[in-house]
Protein backbone atom coordinates (compact mmCIF):
# COMPACT_ATOMS: atom_id res chain seq x y z
CA UNK A 1 0.00 0.00 0.00
CA UNK A 2 0.81 3.42 -0.68
CA UNK A 3 2.53 5.92 1.97
CA UNK A 4 0.68 9.53 1.83
CA UNK A 5 3.14 12.46 3.31
CA UNK A 6 1.61 15.85 4.35
CA UNK A 7 4.07 18.63 3.28
CA UNK A 8 4.55 21.15 5.33
CA UNK A 9 5.11 24.66 3.06
CA UNK A 10 4.18 28.17 3.04
CA UNK A 11 2.65 28.12 -0.56
CA UNK A 12 5.66 29.03 -2.63
CA UNK A 13 7.88 26.90 -1.23
CA UNK A 14 8.21 23.86 0.89
CA UNK A 15 10.13 23.87 4.70
CA UNK A 16 12.93 21.47 5.50
CA UNK A 17 10.65 19.86 7.83
CA UNK A 18 8.77 18.05 4.87
CA UNK A 19 12.18 16.37 3.25
CA UNK A 20 12.86 15.04 6.49
CA UNK A 21 9.54 13.52 6.98
CA UNK A 22 10.06 12.11 2.83
CA UNK A 23 13.00 10.64 4.72
CA UNK A 24 11.05 8.83 7.15
CA UNK A 25 8.96 7.64 5.37
CA UNK A 26 11.54 5.82 2.71
CA UNK A 27 12.44 3.41 5.31
CA UNK A 28 8.50 2.05 5.16
CA UNK A 29 8.91 1.39 1.64
CA UNK A 30 5.85 1.88 -0.98
CA UNK A 31 5.37 4.02 -3.35
CA UNK A 32 5.03 8.04 -1.63
CA UNK A 33 2.61 10.21 -2.09
CA UNK A 34 2.94 13.98 -0.97
CA UNK A 35 -0.15 15.62 -0.11
CA UNK A 36 0.62 20.23 -1.11
CA UNK A 37 -2.74 20.95 0.78
CA UNK A 38 -2.53 25.03 -0.20
CA UNK A 39 -3.50 28.26 -2.07
CA UNK A 40 -1.85 28.85 -4.96
CA UNK A 41 0.70 26.45 -4.07
CA UNK A 42 1.73 25.25 -7.36
CA UNK A 43 5.16 26.49 -6.63
CA UNK A 44 5.16 24.51 -3.39
CA UNK A 45 4.13 21.68 -5.25
CA UNK A 46 6.98 21.38 -7.94
CA UNK A 47 8.92 21.64 -4.99
CA UNK A 48 7.62 18.26 -3.88
CA UNK A 49 8.00 16.88 -7.17
CA UNK A 50 12.00 17.28 -7.33
CA UNK A 51 11.81 15.57 -4.37
CA UNK A 52 13.45 12.01 -4.36
CA UNK A 53 11.25 9.05 -3.77
CA UNK A 54 8.31 10.90 -3.93
CA UNK A 55 6.18 8.70 -6.43
CA UNK A 56 3.34 11.60 -7.10
CA UNK A 57 1.95 14.95 -5.50
CA UNK A 58 -1.53 15.51 -4.55
CA UNK A 59 -2.08 19.25 -4.80
CA UNK A 60 -5.58 20.49 -3.25
CA UNK A 61 -5.65 24.26 -4.59
CA UNK A 62 -8.77 25.83 -2.30
CA UNK A 63 -8.33 29.38 -0.51
CA UNK A 64 -9.67 26.88 2.63
CA UNK A 65 -6.27 26.00 2.39
CA UNK A 66 -4.40 29.22 2.69
CA UNK A 67 -4.23 29.41 6.20
CA UNK A 68 -3.61 25.34 6.92
CA UNK A 69 -5.96 25.40 9.90
CA UNK A 70 -6.42 22.44 11.68
CA UNK A 71 -9.69 21.80 10.92
CA UNK A 72 -9.68 21.72 7.29
CA UNK A 73 -6.60 20.63 6.71
CA UNK A 74 -7.76 17.12 8.87
CA UNK A 75 -10.88 16.97 7.01
CA UNK A 76 -8.86 16.62 3.33
CA UNK A 77 -6.47 14.07 4.93
CA UNK A 78 -9.54 12.23 6.25
CA UNK A 79 -11.05 12.16 2.71
CA UNK A 80 -8.25 10.95 1.02
CA UNK A 81 -6.86 8.80 3.76
CA UNK A 82 -8.14 5.24 2.32
CA UNK A 83 -5.73 2.96 0.85
CA UNK A 84 -2.88 4.40 2.39
CA UNK A 85 -1.18 2.42 5.58
CA UNK A 86 0.77 5.26 6.87
CA UNK A 87 0.03 9.01 7.00
CA UNK A 88 3.27 11.08 8.04
CA UNK A 89 3.94 15.02 8.78
CA UNK A 90 6.74 17.01 10.57
CA UNK A 91 6.57 16.81 14.60
CA UNK A 92 6.37 20.97 14.21
CA UNK A 93 3.83 22.55 15.29
CA UNK A 94 1.80 22.40 11.74
CA UNK A 95 1.79 18.50 12.37
CA UNK A 96 0.95 18.54 15.77
CA UNK A 97 -1.68 20.30 15.53
CA UNK A 98 -3.84 18.67 12.86
CA UNK A 99 -2.46 15.28 12.46
CA UNK A 100 -4.27 14.27 15.98
CA UNK A 101 -7.35 14.96 14.60
CA UNK A 102 -7.14 12.82 11.57
CA UNK A 103 -5.91 10.12 13.75
CA UNK A 104 -8.59 10.39 16.34
CA UNK A 105 -11.23 10.52 13.21
CA UNK A 106 -9.62 7.26 11.74
CA UNK A 107 -10.13 5.45 15.62
CA UNK A 108 -6.15 4.64 15.58
CA UNK A 109 -3.12 5.51 17.89
CA UNK A 110 -1.37 8.59 16.79
CA UNK A 111 2.50 7.77 17.07
CA UNK A 112 3.74 11.00 17.90
CA UNK A 113 7.44 12.27 17.01
CA UNK A 114 9.12 8.72 15.67
CA UNK A 115 13.06 9.43 15.69
CA UNK A 116 13.42 5.97 14.25
CA UNK A 117 11.28 3.28 12.34
CA UNK A 118 12.36 -0.01 13.09
CA UNK A 119 9.96 -1.71 10.27
CA UNK A 120 6.38 -0.92 8.85
CA UNK A 121 4.74 -1.19 12.63
CA UNK A 122 7.61 -0.30 14.64
CA UNK A 123 8.87 2.34 15.76
CA UNK A 124 10.80 4.44 18.59
CA UNK A 125 9.97 7.77 20.38
CA UNK A 126 11.26 9.80 23.09
CA UNK A 127 9.27 10.02 26.37
CA UNK A 128 9.95 11.87 29.65
CA UNK A 129 11.80 14.28 27.89
CA UNK A 130 13.72 12.30 26.19
CA UNK A 131 14.80 10.69 29.25
CA UNK A 132 13.69 7.16 27.88
CA UNK A 133 12.97 5.80 24.41
CA UNK A 134 9.89 3.95 23.73
CA UNK A 135 9.96 1.30 20.76
CA UNK A 136 6.32 0.95 20.09
CA UNK A 137 4.51 -1.12 17.40
CA UNK A 138 0.82 -0.62 16.39
CA UNK A 139 -2.15 -3.01 15.31
CA UNK A 140 -3.90 -0.24 13.70
CA UNK A 141 -4.55 -0.20 10.05
CA UNK A 142 -3.32 2.92 9.50
CA UNK A 143 -0.40 4.28 10.97
CA UNK A 144 -0.81 8.13 11.62
CA UNK A 145 2.95 9.43 12.60
CA UNK A 146 4.25 12.89 13.20
CA UNK A 147 8.18 12.77 12.55
CA UNK A 148 10.89 14.60 14.70
CA UNK A 149 13.22 16.10 11.91
CA UNK A 150 16.46 16.26 13.29
CA UNK A 151 16.40 12.07 13.37
CA UNK A 152 16.11 11.63 9.52
CA UNK A 153 18.54 13.79 7.07
CA UNK A 154 16.36 15.29 4.61
CA UNK A 155 15.92 14.27 0.86
CA UNK A 156 17.64 15.43 -1.84
CA UNK A 157 16.38 16.88 -5.09
CA UNK A 158 16.38 14.09 -8.08
CA UNK A 159 12.71 12.98 -8.72
CA UNK A 160 10.42 14.07 -11.22
CA UNK A 161 6.63 13.22 -9.75
CA UNK A 162 3.83 13.94 -11.81
CA UNK A 163 1.17 16.61 -9.87
CA UNK A 164 -2.15 15.41 -9.57
CA UNK A 165 -4.97 18.00 -8.80
CA UNK A 166 -7.24 16.28 -5.75
CA UNK A 167 -10.72 18.05 -4.82
CA UNK A 168 -10.70 19.99 -1.32
CA UNK A 169 -12.68 19.39 1.05
CA UNK A 170 -15.52 21.60 1.73
CA UNK A 171 -14.42 24.71 3.69
CA UNK A 172 -15.27 23.81 7.85
CA UNK A 173 -15.65 27.54 8.57
CA UNK A 174 -15.26 26.88 12.40
CA UNK A 175 -11.80 28.79 12.44
CA UNK A 176 -10.86 32.58 11.05
CA UNK A 177 -7.18 33.66 11.41
CA UNK A 178 -7.37 37.64 12.70
CA UNK A 179 -3.35 37.66 12.11
CA UNK A 180 0.35 36.63 12.26
CA UNK A 181 3.17 38.27 14.18
CA UNK A 182 5.93 36.38 12.01
CA UNK A 183 9.12 36.65 13.44
CA UNK A 184 11.19 37.75 10.58
CA UNK A 185 14.77 37.32 10.86
CA UNK A 186 17.80 36.24 7.70
CA UNK A 187 19.15 34.51 9.75
CA UNK A 188 19.00 30.59 9.01
CA UNK A 189 15.60 28.55 10.04
CA UNK A 190 16.63 27.32 13.93
CA UNK A 191 15.20 23.57 13.09
CA UNK A 192 17.55 23.59 9.59
CA UNK A 193 20.44 25.48 11.31
CA UNK A 194 23.97 24.04 10.92
CA UNK A 195 25.12 26.72 13.68
CA UNK A 196 22.89 27.88 17.11
CA UNK A 197 24.20 30.44 19.52
CA UNK A 198 21.59 30.14 22.29
CA UNK A 199 20.71 32.13 25.40
CA UNK A 200 19.41 31.47 28.81
CA UNK A 201 18.41 33.84 31.71
CA UNK A 202 22.29 34.34 31.99
CA UNK A 203 22.16 37.47 29.92
CA UNK A 204 20.01 39.43 32.19
CA UNK A 205 17.89 41.38 29.37
CA UNK A 206 16.76 41.49 26.03
CA UNK A 207 19.49 44.43 25.17
CA UNK A 208 21.79 42.17 26.31
CA UNK A 209 21.26 39.20 24.73
CA UNK A 210 21.33 41.22 21.21
CA UNK A 211 24.07 42.95 22.26
CA UNK A 212 26.21 39.84 22.73
CA UNK A 213 24.34 37.51 20.81
CA UNK A 214 23.85 38.62 17.80
CA UNK A 215 27.64 39.73 16.80
CA UNK A 216 28.44 36.09 17.36
CA UNK A 217 25.52 34.86 15.27
CA UNK A 218 26.91 36.65 12.71
CA UNK A 219 30.50 35.64 12.81
CA UNK A 220 29.22 31.89 12.80
CA UNK A 221 26.13 32.10 10.17
CA UNK A 222 24.25 30.75 12.91
CA UNK A 223 20.69 30.52 14.28
CA UNK A 224 19.61 31.98 17.59
CA UNK A 225 18.04 30.44 20.08
CA UNK A 226 16.92 30.46 23.67
CA UNK A 227 15.88 29.09 26.95
CA UNK A 228 12.51 29.32 28.40
CA UNK A 229 13.83 31.41 30.77
CA UNK A 230 14.81 33.75 28.15
CA UNK A 231 11.94 34.25 26.25
CA UNK A 232 9.82 34.17 29.53
CA UNK A 233 11.54 37.38 30.39
CA UNK A 234 10.77 38.81 27.36
CA UNK A 235 14.51 38.80 25.67
CA UNK A 236 13.42 37.07 22.53
CA UNK A 237 10.18 36.32 20.71
CA UNK A 238 8.68 32.67 21.63
CA UNK A 239 9.82 31.21 18.35
CA UNK A 240 13.37 31.03 19.74
CA UNK A 241 12.50 28.84 22.48
CA UNK A 242 14.55 25.05 22.06
CA UNK A 243 13.60 22.42 24.59
CA UNK A 244 11.11 19.49 25.72
CA UNK A 245 8.29 22.07 24.20
CA UNK A 246 9.91 24.21 22.19
CA UNK A 247 12.44 23.42 19.31
CA UNK A 248 14.09 20.26 19.30
CA UNK A 249 17.14 21.09 17.07
CA UNK A 250 20.49 19.40 16.35
CA UNK A 251 23.45 21.58 14.95
CA UNK A 252 26.98 20.90 14.15
CA UNK A 253 27.22 23.34 17.12
CA UNK A 254 25.35 24.30 19.39
CA UNK A 255 26.47 27.26 21.71
CA UNK A 256 24.92 27.82 25.48
CA UNK A 257 25.34 30.71 27.13
CA UNK A 258 24.22 31.68 30.49
CA UNK A 259 21.75 28.44 30.15
CA UNK A 260 22.03 26.20 33.10
CA UNK A 261 20.73 23.41 31.44
CA UNK A 262 17.72 22.10 32.67
CA UNK A 263 16.55 18.63 31.38
CA UNK A 264 13.55 20.51 29.60
CA UNK A 265 16.06 22.58 27.91
CA UNK A 266 18.43 19.63 27.51
CA UNK A 267 15.53 17.60 25.61
CA UNK A 268 15.92 19.99 22.59
CA UNK A 269 19.53 20.40 21.89
CA UNK A 270 21.37 17.24 23.49
CA UNK A 271 21.64 15.40 19.79
CA UNK A 272 23.85 18.24 18.49
CA UNK A 273 26.94 17.05 17.26
CA UNK A 274 29.34 19.19 19.26
CA UNK A 275 28.34 21.39 22.54
CA UNK A 276 29.70 24.87 23.90
CA UNK A 277 28.79 25.53 27.39
CA UNK A 278 29.85 29.83 28.96
CA UNK A 279 28.93 29.78 32.32
CA UNK A 280 29.94 31.15 35.33
CA UNK A 281 29.22 28.24 37.36
CA UNK A 282 31.18 25.13 37.25
CA UNK A 283 28.68 23.34 38.56
CA UNK A 284 25.79 24.13 35.97
CA UNK A 285 24.28 20.76 34.97
CA UNK A 286 25.06 21.92 31.16
CA UNK A 287 29.00 21.35 31.16
CA UNK A 288 27.82 17.65 31.61
CA UNK A 289 26.51 17.43 28.34
CA UNK A 290 29.06 19.92 26.83
CA UNK A 291 32.24 19.02 24.99
CA UNK A 292 33.88 22.32 25.53
CA UNK A 293 32.88 23.84 28.80
CA UNK A 294 34.50 27.37 29.53
CA UNK A 295 33.51 28.35 33.20
CA UNK A 296 33.51 32.35 32.79
CA UNK A 297 31.70 35.23 32.89
CA UNK A 298 29.53 35.55 29.50
CA UNK A 299 30.51 39.55 29.88
CA UNK A 300 33.91 39.15 29.26
CA UNK A 301 33.84 35.47 27.34
CA UNK A 302 31.43 36.37 24.37
CA UNK A 303 33.10 39.67 23.48
CA UNK A 304 36.53 38.08 23.34
CA UNK A 305 35.14 35.38 21.43
CA UNK A 306 33.60 37.63 18.82
CA UNK A 307 37.31 39.07 18.57
CA UNK A 308 38.79 35.64 18.40
CA UNK A 309 36.67 34.55 15.25
CA UNK B 1 -20.76 29.04 30.85
CA UNK B 2 -19.51 26.17 31.91
CA UNK B 3 -15.92 24.68 31.55
CA UNK B 4 -14.29 21.52 31.67
CA UNK B 5 -10.29 20.98 32.10
CA UNK B 6 -8.23 17.70 32.08
CA UNK B 7 -5.68 17.01 34.55
CA UNK B 8 -3.21 14.51 34.22
CA UNK B 9 -1.15 13.38 37.35
CA UNK B 10 2.43 12.62 36.02
CA UNK B 11 6.22 12.35 37.12
CA UNK B 12 6.88 15.68 38.89
CA UNK B 13 8.63 17.91 36.15
CA UNK B 14 11.98 18.17 38.26
CA UNK B 15 12.49 14.28 38.69
CA UNK B 16 15.21 12.69 35.80
CA UNK B 17 13.65 9.48 35.49
CA UNK B 18 15.39 6.22 35.23
CA UNK B 19 14.76 3.37 32.79
CA UNK B 20 14.14 0.19 34.50
CA UNK B 21 16.87 -2.61 34.14
CA UNK B 22 14.86 -5.21 32.36
CA UNK B 23 13.42 -1.92 29.89
CA UNK B 24 9.56 -2.75 30.74
CA UNK B 25 9.33 1.21 31.30
CA UNK B 26 10.52 3.85 33.98
CA UNK B 27 10.84 3.30 37.50
CA UNK B 28 8.22 4.75 39.12
CA UNK B 29 8.29 3.48 43.02
CA UNK B 30 8.86 6.26 45.28
CA UNK B 31 8.79 8.87 42.58
CA UNK B 32 7.44 12.47 43.01
CA UNK B 33 4.09 12.63 41.47
CA UNK B 34 2.22 15.86 40.81
CA UNK B 35 -0.42 17.76 38.10
CA UNK B 36 1.01 18.14 34.56
CA UNK B 37 2.43 21.84 34.45
CA UNK B 38 0.55 22.25 31.64
CA UNK B 39 -2.85 21.67 32.63
CA UNK B 40 -1.82 24.16 36.07
CA UNK B 41 -1.90 26.36 33.75
CA UNK B 42 -5.46 25.41 32.45
CA UNK B 43 -6.82 25.07 35.63
CA UNK B 44 -5.85 28.82 36.37
CA UNK B 45 -6.79 29.98 33.34
CA UNK B 46 -10.54 28.58 33.70
CA UNK B 47 -10.37 29.86 37.10
CA UNK B 48 -9.69 33.30 36.17
CA UNK B 49 -12.55 33.30 33.53
CA UNK B 50 -14.86 32.69 36.58
CA UNK B 51 -13.08 35.06 38.26
CA UNK B 52 -13.81 37.36 35.43
CA UNK B 53 -17.51 36.41 35.70
CA UNK B 54 -17.24 34.93 31.74
CA UNK B 55 -17.27 31.31 33.54
CA UNK B 56 -20.19 29.93 35.79
CA UNK B 57 -18.58 26.72 36.31
CA UNK B 58 -15.11 24.72 36.36
CA UNK B 59 -15.46 21.15 36.37
CA UNK B 60 -12.15 19.29 36.73
CA UNK B 61 -11.45 15.29 35.19
CA UNK B 62 -8.71 13.06 35.39
CA UNK B 63 -8.39 9.06 34.17
CA UNK B 64 -6.43 7.29 35.69
CA UNK B 65 -5.93 5.12 38.78
CA UNK B 66 -7.82 6.39 42.78
CA UNK B 67 -4.40 8.15 43.83
CA UNK B 68 -5.44 10.64 40.49
CA UNK B 69 -7.99 12.47 43.37
CA UNK B 70 -4.70 13.94 44.82
CA UNK B 71 -4.24 15.77 41.57
CA UNK B 72 -7.91 16.50 41.31
CA UNK B 73 -7.69 17.98 45.06
CA UNK B 74 -4.76 20.31 43.81
CA UNK B 75 -7.19 21.80 40.94
CA UNK B 76 -9.58 22.17 43.64
CA UNK B 77 -7.63 24.14 45.72
CA UNK B 78 -6.86 26.62 42.60
CA UNK B 79 -10.16 27.01 42.42
CA UNK B 80 -11.87 24.53 40.60
CA UNK B 81 -15.39 23.73 41.78
CA UNK B 82 -16.07 20.41 41.28
CA UNK B 83 -14.14 17.14 40.22
CA UNK B 84 -15.06 14.01 38.63
CA UNK B 85 -12.14 11.08 38.15
CA UNK B 86 -12.67 8.38 35.82
CA UNK B 87 -10.90 5.58 37.90
CA UNK B 88 -9.36 3.16 35.38
CA UNK B 89 -7.38 1.23 37.84
CA UNK B 90 -3.96 0.81 37.04
CA UNK B 91 -4.95 0.20 33.07
CA UNK B 92 -2.45 1.66 30.59
CA UNK B 93 -4.27 4.87 28.96
CA UNK B 94 -3.49 6.38 25.48
CA UNK B 95 -4.44 9.34 24.47
CA UNK B 96 -7.02 8.17 21.89
CA UNK B 97 -8.87 6.71 25.24
CA UNK B 98 -8.55 9.33 27.58
CA UNK B 99 -10.04 11.23 24.39
CA UNK B 100 -13.00 8.88 24.33
CA UNK B 101 -13.09 9.04 28.30
CA UNK B 102 -13.02 13.00 27.93
CA UNK B 103 -16.05 12.51 25.09
CA UNK B 104 -18.11 10.71 26.99
CA UNK B 105 -17.73 13.29 30.23
CA UNK B 106 -18.48 15.59 27.52
CA UNK B 107 -21.54 14.33 26.68
CA UNK B 108 -23.01 14.63 30.25
CA UNK B 109 -21.42 17.87 31.21
CA UNK B 110 -22.04 19.93 27.96
CA UNK B 111 -18.54 22.22 28.91
CA UNK B 112 -18.73 25.15 26.57
CA UNK B 113 -14.82 25.20 26.76
CA UNK B 114 -12.25 22.49 27.37
CA UNK B 115 -9.41 23.36 28.23
CA UNK B 116 -6.61 21.03 28.00
CA UNK B 117 -2.73 21.15 28.47
CA UNK B 118 -1.07 21.38 25.12
CA UNK B 119 1.28 18.18 26.12
CA UNK B 120 1.50 15.45 28.73
CA UNK B 121 5.63 15.71 30.22
CA UNK B 122 4.88 11.82 30.74
CA UNK B 123 4.26 10.50 26.82
CA UNK B 124 5.35 13.93 25.45
CA UNK B 125 2.17 13.18 22.89
CA UNK B 126 0.79 16.19 22.40
CA UNK B 127 -2.46 14.71 20.83
CA UNK B 128 -5.64 14.65 23.81
CA UNK B 129 -6.94 17.99 22.99
CA UNK B 130 -7.10 18.10 19.22
CA UNK B 131 -8.49 13.87 19.72
CA UNK B 132 -11.30 15.24 21.78
CA UNK B 133 -11.96 18.28 19.33
CA UNK B 134 -12.12 16.30 16.47
CA UNK B 135 -14.56 13.43 17.97
CA UNK B 136 -17.01 16.47 19.31
CA UNK B 137 -16.97 18.00 15.58
CA UNK B 138 -15.72 21.11 17.45
CA UNK B 139 -13.11 24.09 16.63
CA UNK B 140 -9.76 23.85 18.71
CA UNK B 141 -7.08 26.15 19.31
CA UNK B 142 -3.90 24.71 20.59
CA UNK B 143 -0.58 26.58 21.89
CA UNK B 144 -2.62 28.78 23.24
CA UNK B 145 -0.31 31.97 24.99
CA UNK B 146 -3.51 34.31 25.07
CA UNK B 147 -7.41 33.84 25.46
CA UNK B 148 -10.10 36.35 25.22
CA UNK B 149 -13.79 35.29 25.59
CA UNK B 150 -16.44 37.52 24.02
CA UNK B 151 -19.71 37.35 22.13
CA UNK B 152 -19.99 33.33 22.44
CA UNK B 153 -16.45 32.77 20.79
CA UNK B 154 -13.20 32.66 21.28
CA UNK B 155 -9.97 34.88 20.16
CA UNK B 156 -6.60 32.82 20.97
CA UNK B 157 -3.14 33.65 20.30
CA UNK B 158 -1.09 30.28 19.68
CA UNK B 159 2.44 30.05 19.83
CA UNK B 160 3.81 28.38 16.04
CA UNK B 161 6.75 27.87 14.88
CA UNK B 162 7.20 30.99 13.11
CA UNK B 163 6.00 33.19 15.84
CA UNK B 164 2.40 34.12 16.88
CA UNK B 165 -0.97 33.42 15.15
CA UNK B 166 -4.47 34.93 16.49
CA UNK B 167 -7.64 32.72 15.30
CA UNK B 168 -11.29 33.29 16.39
CA UNK B 169 -13.34 30.36 17.05
CA UNK B 170 -16.69 29.39 17.83
CA UNK B 171 -17.73 27.87 20.93
CA UNK B 172 -18.25 24.98 22.17
CA UNK B 173 -14.20 24.59 21.68
CA UNK B 174 -10.81 22.62 22.80
CA UNK B 175 -8.13 25.38 23.69
CA UNK B 176 -4.82 23.49 24.33
CA UNK B 177 -2.41 25.32 26.64
CA UNK B 178 0.96 26.97 26.16
CA UNK B 179 3.61 27.83 28.74
CA UNK B 180 2.89 31.85 28.27
CA UNK B 181 -0.98 31.67 29.12
CA UNK B 182 -0.32 32.51 32.50
CA UNK B 183 1.66 31.70 35.44
CA UNK B 184 -0.69 29.54 38.51
CA UNK B 185 -1.13 30.97 41.38
CA UNK B 186 -0.19 28.64 45.06
CA UNK B 187 -2.88 26.99 46.57
CA UNK B 188 -3.46 28.79 49.58
CA UNK B 189 -4.01 26.98 53.23
CA UNK B 190 -7.90 27.76 53.72
CA UNK B 191 -8.43 26.92 49.87
CA UNK B 192 -6.40 24.01 50.50
CA UNK B 193 -8.50 22.87 53.44
CA UNK B 194 -11.76 24.02 51.41
CA UNK B 195 -11.06 22.07 48.82
CA UNK B 196 -11.22 18.98 50.89
CA UNK B 197 -14.93 19.43 51.14
CA UNK B 198 -15.48 20.04 47.31
CA UNK B 199 -17.40 17.37 45.66
CA UNK B 200 -15.47 14.98 43.68
CA UNK B 201 -17.29 12.07 41.70
CA UNK B 202 -15.96 8.74 40.91
CA UNK B 203 -16.98 7.06 37.51
CA UNK B 204 -15.70 4.32 35.16
CA UNK B 205 -14.64 3.50 31.48
CA UNK B 206 -17.53 0.84 32.01
CA UNK B 207 -20.22 3.18 33.06
CA UNK B 208 -19.05 5.51 31.04
CA UNK B 209 -19.18 2.62 28.12
CA UNK B 210 -16.12 3.13 26.78
CA UNK B 211 -13.64 1.02 25.19
CA UNK B 212 -10.02 1.93 26.54
CA UNK B 213 -7.72 -1.11 25.31
CA UNK B 214 -4.63 0.66 24.08
CA UNK B 215 -3.72 0.35 20.39
CA UNK B 216 0.15 0.82 21.21
CA UNK B 217 2.16 -2.05 22.49
CA UNK B 218 5.38 -1.11 23.99
CA UNK B 219 7.85 -3.22 23.08
CA UNK B 220 10.63 -1.90 25.09
CA UNK B 221 11.61 0.82 27.05
CA UNK B 222 15.90 1.73 26.89
CA UNK B 223 17.90 4.88 28.05
CA UNK B 224 18.78 7.15 25.49
CA UNK B 225 22.57 7.17 24.38
CA UNK B 226 24.91 9.37 26.59
CA UNK B 227 27.04 12.10 25.84
CA UNK B 228 30.66 12.22 26.64
CA UNK B 229 30.55 15.21 28.04
CA UNK B 230 32.33 17.30 31.06
CA UNK B 231 35.71 18.40 29.43
CA UNK B 232 36.75 22.24 29.98
CA UNK B 233 38.54 24.70 28.23
CA UNK B 234 40.97 26.97 29.60
CA UNK B 235 39.69 30.07 28.30
CA UNK B 236 38.36 31.74 25.00
CA UNK B 237 41.69 31.46 23.39
CA UNK B 238 41.69 27.39 23.64
CA UNK B 239 37.98 26.99 22.85
CA UNK B 240 38.48 28.61 19.97
CA UNK B 241 41.74 26.42 18.76
CA UNK B 242 39.71 23.32 19.93
CA UNK B 243 36.55 24.29 17.51
CA UNK B 244 38.92 25.03 14.69
CA UNK B 245 41.42 22.76 15.23
CA UNK B 246 39.88 19.48 16.55
CA UNK B 247 36.04 19.35 16.44
CA UNK B 248 36.71 21.75 13.52
CA UNK B 249 33.26 22.58 13.62
CA UNK B 250 34.32 26.49 12.41
C1 LIG C 1 6.54 21.90 31.59
C2 LIG C 1 7.85 22.59 31.42
C3 LIG C 1 8.37 22.71 30.15
C4 LIG C 1 9.57 23.36 29.95
N1 LIG C 1 10.06 23.44 28.68
C5 LIG C 1 11.24 24.07 28.48
C6 LIG C 1 11.80 24.17 27.16
O1 LIG C 1 11.22 23.70 26.17
N2 LIG C 1 12.99 24.80 27.02
C7 LIG C 1 13.68 25.34 28.09
O2 LIG C 1 14.76 25.91 27.88
N3 LIG C 1 13.17 25.26 29.32
C8 LIG C 1 11.96 24.66 29.54
N4 LIG C 1 11.45 24.62 30.80
C9 LIG C 1 12.13 25.41 31.88
C10 LIG C 1 13.33 24.74 32.49
O3 LIG C 1 12.90 23.88 33.53
C11 LIG C 1 14.29 25.82 33.09
O4 LIG C 1 13.58 26.61 34.01
C12 LIG C 1 14.90 26.75 32.03
O5 LIG C 1 15.44 26.00 30.97
C13 LIG C 1 15.97 27.61 32.67
O6 LIG C 1 16.46 28.54 31.74
P1 LIG C 1 17.93 29.15 31.93
O7 LIG C 1 18.92 28.06 31.89
O8 LIG C 1 18.10 30.26 30.94
O9 LIG C 1 17.85 29.86 33.37
P2 LIG C 1 18.54 29.48 34.73
O10 LIG C 1 18.28 28.09 35.11
O11 LIG C 1 18.19 30.56 35.66
O12 LIG C 1 20.10 29.55 34.38
C14 LIG C 1 20.78 30.72 34.11
C15 LIG C 1 22.27 30.34 34.04
O13 LIG C 1 23.04 31.49 33.68
C16 LIG C 1 24.25 31.47 34.40
N5 LIG C 1 24.74 32.84 34.49
C17 LIG C 1 24.17 33.90 35.13
N6 LIG C 1 24.90 35.01 34.95
C18 LIG C 1 25.96 34.65 34.19
C19 LIG C 1 27.09 35.36 33.67
N7 LIG C 1 27.26 36.68 33.91
N8 LIG C 1 27.98 34.68 32.95
C20 LIG C 1 27.84 33.34 32.71
N9 LIG C 1 26.79 32.63 33.17
C21 LIG C 1 25.87 33.28 33.90
C22 LIG C 1 23.89 30.88 35.75
O14 LIG C 1 25.04 30.31 36.36
C23 LIG C 1 22.84 29.84 35.36
O15 LIG C 1 23.42 28.56 35.16
C24 LIG C 1 10.26 23.95 31.03
C25 LIG C 1 9.74 23.82 32.31
C26 LIG C 1 8.55 23.15 32.52
C27 LIG C 1 8.01 23.04 33.89
N1 LIG D 1 -5.21 10.63 31.94
C1 LIG D 1 -5.61 11.89 31.71
N2 LIG D 1 -6.59 12.44 32.47
C2 LIG D 1 -7.00 13.70 32.24
N3 LIG D 1 -6.50 14.48 31.29
C3 LIG D 1 -5.53 14.00 30.50
C4 LIG D 1 -5.04 12.67 30.66
N4 LIG D 1 -4.09 12.46 29.73
C5 LIG D 1 -3.98 13.61 29.02
N5 LIG D 1 -4.85 14.54 29.48
C6 LIG D 1 -5.04 15.92 28.99
O1 LIG D 1 -4.55 16.01 27.67
C7 LIG D 1 -3.42 16.89 27.60
C8 LIG D 1 -2.44 16.41 26.56
O2 LIG D 1 -1.95 15.12 26.87
P1 LIG D 1 -1.15 14.22 25.83
O3 LIG D 1 -1.89 14.24 24.56
O4 LIG D 1 -1.09 12.87 26.47
O5 LIG D 1 0.23 14.84 25.70
C9 LIG D 1 -2.92 16.97 29.04
O6 LIG D 1 -2.22 18.16 29.26
C10 LIG D 1 -4.23 16.90 29.81
O7 LIG D 1 -4.91 18.15 29.80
Amino acid sequence: MAILVIAEHDHASLKAATRNTLAAAARLGGDIHLLVAGSNAAAAAQQGAACAGVAKVLLADAPQYAEQGAENVAALVLSLASGYSHILAPASTFGKNFMPRVAALLDVAQISDIVAVQSADTFVRPIYAGNALATVQSADPVKVITVRGTAFDPVADGGSAPVEAVAGAADSGQSKLLGRELTVSARPELGAAKVIVSGGRGLGSGDKYRELLEPLADKLGAALGASRAAVDAGFVPNDFQVGQTGKIVAPQLYLAIGISGAIQHLAGMKDSKVIVAINKDPDAPIFQVADYGLVADLNEAVPQLIAAL
Amino acid sequence: MKVLVPVKRVVDYNVKVRVKADETGVDLANVKMSMNPFDEIAVEEAVRLKEAGLATEVVVVSCGPAACQETLRTALAIGADRAILVDCGETELQPLAVAKLLKAVCAAEAPQLVVCGKQAIDDDANQVGQMLAALQGWPQATFASKLVLADGKAQVTREIDGGLETLEIGLPAVVTTDLRLNEPRYASLPNIMKAKKKPLDTTTPATLGVDVAPRLKTLKVSEPPRRQGGAKVADVADLVNKLKNEAKVI
